[in-house]
């Protein structure tokens, strides 16, 4: 049986981490490869970075931070960020990357996804999801959250998976930086609808959360978070040993 | 020396990122004079089993590897490279693959009957059923990440498996100097990293 994964993640702007909370208000947070050994040393199951870089020429300062994380970590990595075209696919995957992940760019060309998927395998496409709820109906946001646009959450995933995404994350808008739990009733909407395996993301503030995030919705198969990792506020090893003391299958850290 | 075999088969760093954590006597190579003067050979692999033997066989590289195999030397096929040890594969057609190890490739989807997800990815408990020098360094029950569809079937080289759905999937393999794992060693964190620091004791002991 496959173990439930912790994710930290990763925002990278100019060769540097950083995190958003509710996607303003950025903050220097530590050296990427730093970050990732650290990771990897308490038990992070995957890493994910977002290239939140907007130039072309830091574009390359993070593919080079991508080239020595995969040489020094070694775990699964996700890329996303920027990512619209099978070239984009191409120099991520070349220098480390396992998975990559696409959003925006999957919004304004779906066949994006069937294409990468065709090209490098379902497995290393992953549809990453901004969502919210408008008038009571799960809408998803393109732009890192800031345009709305009318596409409904649950189709778009159950149309992600035909085209060929391997997986997707779901990041509730708002449970985002609120840290009062993950968003149980989107997942669980979501969850029902694809077979692909869904990471959930966006409103973890503490250790219950997570036990809750895979008690509440069965169907999630990661938690993802950011600052309460980055902080040191939620050590992954204490997590993964009440998570395991929960009943919850994980990939415990060796001692 | 480490030989990391280089057939065009995609992303290498991970791979030869983690060996250099052991040693730094590893190279790159599609060269078939490098595989011949290496001490252990590794065969990594990502895509598909058709592309990669047709690439195998049209450089040349297969005759040198099964050369090496036969004069004693260690040989470590990761994922697709595992596959491509065995005698056939049926992955979107029927292949011959290189014959070092006995058994053949099928689809998972063929022979699952309960409902799990198809590629089996993700992070999955190892039961060694038969040690072998690989084993050396890891317990019952570490975790490895695997990331496949098709998986090996008829082998009598079996040492260590997961449990997926109603399916027992062979996660390590070795028969003499041939080993293979399905999963990724150098994405299984430390417990992959303690498989290759046996795979490199083998190599010194060859």
């Amino acid at each position: 049986m496959l173990a439930k994964r912790i994710i930290p993640c990763l925002d990278v702007r100019s060769g540097r981490v950083v995190k958003g909370v509710n996607f303003e208000g950025l903050r220097d947070i530590d050296d990427p490869v730093t970050l990732a050994e650290y990771y990897n040393a308490a038990g992070a199951d995957e890493l994910v970075f977002y290239d939140i870089t907007a130039s072309a020429e830091h574009r390359g300062l993070f593919t080079d931070v991508m080239k020595r994380v995969a040489e020094k970590v070694f775990i699964p990595l996700t890329v996303g960020g920027g990512i619209s075209s099978l070239n984009d696919f191409d120099r991520v995957l070349k220098n480390g990357a396992d998975k990559v992940s696409v959003n925006s760019s999957a919004i304004k060309n779906p066949s994006l996804i069937r294409e990468a998927a065709r090209h490098y395998g379902d497995q290393c496409v992953v549809l990453s999801m901004d969502v919210k709820r408008v008038n009571g109906v799960f809408k998803v946001f393109g732009r890192g959250g800031r345009d709305q646009t009318d596409i409904n959450a649950v189709e778009w995933a159950q149309k992600g998976q035909e085209l060929g995404a391997g997986e997707i994350v779901l990041n509730s808008m708002d449970a985002d930086g609120v840290r009062g739990g993950f968003d149980i009733e989107m997942l669980n909407a979501i969850c029902e609808k694809v077979t692909i395996p869904v990471v959930a993301s966006g409103g973890a503030g503490n250790i219950e959360h997570f036990i809750d995030l895979f008690r509440l919705a069965p169907g999630a198969d990661a938690g993802l978070a950011a600052s309460i990792f980055h902080s040191k506020e939620v050590s992954i090893c204490d997590l993964k040993e009440q998570l395991h003391a929960a009943g919850v299958p994980v990939r415990r850290i060796q001692k | 020396m480490i030989a990391i075999v280089d057939y065009g088969a995609g992303n290498l760093h991970s791979i030869s990122g983690a060996v250099k954590t052991l040693t730094d006597d590893v190279i790159i190579t599609s060269e078939k004079d490098v595989l011949l003067s290496a001490s252990g050979i590794i065969l990594p692999g990502v895509g598909a089993f058709g592309d990669a033997i047709e690439k195998l066989r049209d450089t040349g590289l297969s005759e040198v590897i099964i050369e090496r195999v036969q004069s004693g030397i260690p040989l470590l096929g990761v994922c697709l490279g595992m596959q491509l040890l065995f005698e056939k594969s049926f992955e979107y057609g029927c292949h011959e693959g290189l014959g070092l190890l006995k058994g053949e490739i099928a689809p998972m989807a063929d022979d699952l009957t309960q409902k799990v997800k198809v590629p089996h990815m993700g992070w999955n408990a190892l039961e060694i059923q038969k040690e072998c020098p690989l084993t050396k360094y890891i317990q019952n029950g570490d975790y490895v990440y695997y990331v496949h569809s098709f998986y090996a079937k008829g082998l009598d080289s079996l040492n260590a498996g997961s449990e997926y759905g109603n399916l027992f999937v062979p996660g390590m393999v070795s028969r003499d100097n041939v080993f293979g794992c399905q999963f990724h060693p150098e994405k299984s964190g430390g417990v992959g990293l303690n498989i290759l620091r046996a795979f490199l004791e083998v190599t010194e002991h060859a």
